[in-house]
């Protein structure tokens, strides 16, 4: 069982039954959307930036646990970042739940995201917990065009 | 210490004066069954994706590349004679076993995916043209839809869908309200992968039949579960995979009356599908031949062949009935765990039970129950029309075969048990 819980950990279904920031931002200044169409899992992640900083962010969306909690944890993680910032913090996620499988994890502390270091032992699950910041990352990319254009 | 003597030849699908196997014996003939998984004993209940193997068909690859590996229809020297005649008898297995007419009728293909697209690049370009309809179902597999989707763009036909009801089941007067001069096909799976239900075919064929329209039966799941008899259902093409039913992946076959084959061009050009080339024109050989250009799948055919004698030595009717015991007593064990229901009650079902429980996503079901051992696939089944039509995203599917057993059911439902803990059920 300790394994299970390394994935389903309280923190993590807290935020699946209790997503935070589980809102539209009418006035988003970036938003887009990110599918994992083989799991039926769809997303819409709203960002508004004041100047460089992440004023707001919300997600909604349909997906598993670790998709959901992934996303909720993420807005309140980025809440005042700047966007160099948040990709930034991507990048490391993204090497921590990427790592070889049974590695435990030693890069630099992500916080409360270090709640995630489990999902490298279930490989096919990386997609569900990289869905929400991907689709973040598109969104600061895309910037005003994705918000337009949908 | 096999379950069964598959030495015999085999007899046509359907005879049952067989007695009752010992399931025990034969689930024991499958090595893959005997592993543990996480230091769980393995509970392998995704046999709508794909089969395992008994030990004779993995015997009968090794035998084969022991002693009969050459290229057909080509040497004229023993070898080569030797696998010729092994490849040319699985022919003649397959017919008998669908009650096809002539064993030349039965084309080989690499699976129920590529036959529909050899019909859809043969017949369909052929035969369908701009205004013409192309009539499918909800539940079709998305290797029944898309074919058809490129052909649609190519000539400018059309798709029409037999709508179902939440049961999963086809609405029939939908179906005869669909039907006209234009429907050129009608293609429809025999048994739907996502959620178990098995389509009256026979009706739905003689109606398109009497619309004037031809009719593709994809066969992919019934095949493997049920005494097929083509002749019986009165299609026009029926296709289906041999990797579902105990053989090697890449085999699979297609199967159309020869006068149907013969009015078709060649699919693919190449060695074996000729008659005489020259630069200026070819003629092309003979059914089958004229389907299966360059060397074929050898080993696939004849781990299809030892995969049919293996199949029809027990005998597809006590496949059938053990089959719906067990999906039985897997629907019971999911409608035991609290907050699950199952997704596709049809009155006709095989073999598939899809579910899903209140709160909790399907992806987390099968991560939970992989670490207690148990592959369950999740996901929408290559079927999203049929996700879309009930309102889900996706479904978790308990999909069985005749060497699961009872024992298994109660694993299930404990798994499940488990995944409701997690979730703090
Ligand atoms: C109903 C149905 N049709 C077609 C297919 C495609 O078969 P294959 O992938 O072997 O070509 C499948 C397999 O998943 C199926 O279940």
């Amino acid at each position: 069982m300790s394994d299970l819980t390394d994935l389903y950990g309280e923190v993590i279904l807290d935020h699946c039954k209790k997503p935070r920031n589980f809102r539209l931002i009418p006035d988003a200044t970036h938003k887009a959307s990110g599918a994992n169409p083989l799991c039926g899992d769809h997303i819409q992640v709203y960002l508004k930036l004041d100047g460089d900083k992440i004023a707001d962010i919300g997600f909604l969306g349909n997906g598993c646990a670790i998709s959901r909690a992934a996303a909720s944890i993420m807005t309140q993680e980025l809440i005042g970042k700047t966007k160099l910032e948040a990709e930034e913090l991507f990048r490391k996620y993204h090497a921590m739940v990427t790592r070889d499988m049974g590695k435990p994890y030693e890069g630099e502390d992500l916080g409360k995201l270090a709640i995630f270091a489990g999902v490298a032992e279930f490989p096919v699950r990386v997609k569900c917990a990289t869905l929400s910041w991907h689709a973040m990352e598109a969104a600061l990319k895309g910037g005003a065009t994705t918000v337009s254009t949908e | 210490m096999s379950g069964v003597s598959a030495k015999k030849e085999a007899p046509a699908a359907g005879s049952s004066s067989r007695p009752e196997p010992d399931w025990a014996a034969v689930r024991a003939d499958f090595p893959a069954l005997r592993q543990s998984v996480r230091g769980k004993p393995l509970v392998y209940l995704d046999n709508a994706a794909t089969s395992q193997k008994p030990q004779v068909v993995i015997d009968a690859l090794r035998q084969y590349y022991e002693q009969h590996n050459a290229n057909i229809h080509r040497g004229v020297h023993w070898l080569s004679e030797q696998a010729t005649i092994a490849y040319e008898g699985v022919r003649k297995k397959v017919a008998r076993f669908i009650n096809a007419p002539d064993p030349r009728e039965c084309v080989f293909v690499r699976g129920a995916t590529e036959g529909i697209n050899l019909v859809a690049q043969t017949f369909g370009r052929k035969r369908i043209g701009k205004g013409d309809e192309i009539v499918l179902s909800t539940l079709e597999h998305h290797s029944n839809i898309v074919p058809w989707q490129l052909l649609c763009e190519e000539t400018g036909a059309k798709i029409r869908v037999i709508p179902m009801n939440d049961a999963g089941e086809l609405l029939m007067d939908e179906y005869a309200k669909l039907l006209s001069p234009k429907t050129k096909l009608v293609a429809v799976t025999h048994v739907s992968n996502a959620l178990g239900t098995i389509t009256p075919i026979k009706r739905i064929a003689s109606m398109a039949k009497a619309a004037g329209a031809t009719v593709l039966v994809d066969g992919a799941q019934a095949v493997p579960h049920q005494p097929v008899d083509v002749r019986d259902i009165g299609a026009d093409f029926y296709i289906f995979s041999g990797h579902k039913m105990c053989a090697p992946t890449g085999i699979g076959v297609a199967w159309a009356p020869l006068a149907l084959w013969n009015s078709l061009p060649p699919w693919q050009g190449g060695g074996d599908m000729i008659s005489t080339v020259s630069f200026e024109k070819s003629t092309w050989a003979e059914v089958p031949a004229k389907f299966e250009a360059g060397t074929p799948n050898i080993e696939g055919v004849v781990g299809l062949g030892a995969a049919i004698d293996y199949l029809s030595a027990i005998c597809m009717d006590r496949i059938a009935a053990r089959e719906k015991i067990l999906l039985q007593a897997m629907e019971a064990a999911i409608l035991r765990v609290s907050g699950a229901r199952l997704v596709g009650t049809a009155k006709e079902k095989a073999g598939v039970a899809s579910f899903v429980i209140e709160g909790i996503h399907p992806h987390d079901i099968g991560t939970i129950a992989d670490r207690e051992g148990l592959a369950l696939r999740t996901g929408h089944h290559c079927a999203q029309p049929v996700m879309t039509r009930l309102g889900l995203p996706a479904t978790a599917r308990a999909s069985v075969a005749f060497y699961n057993t009872l024992e298994e059911a109660a694993a299930l439902e404990a798994a499940l048990r488990k995944v409701v803990e997690v979730f703090g059920g």
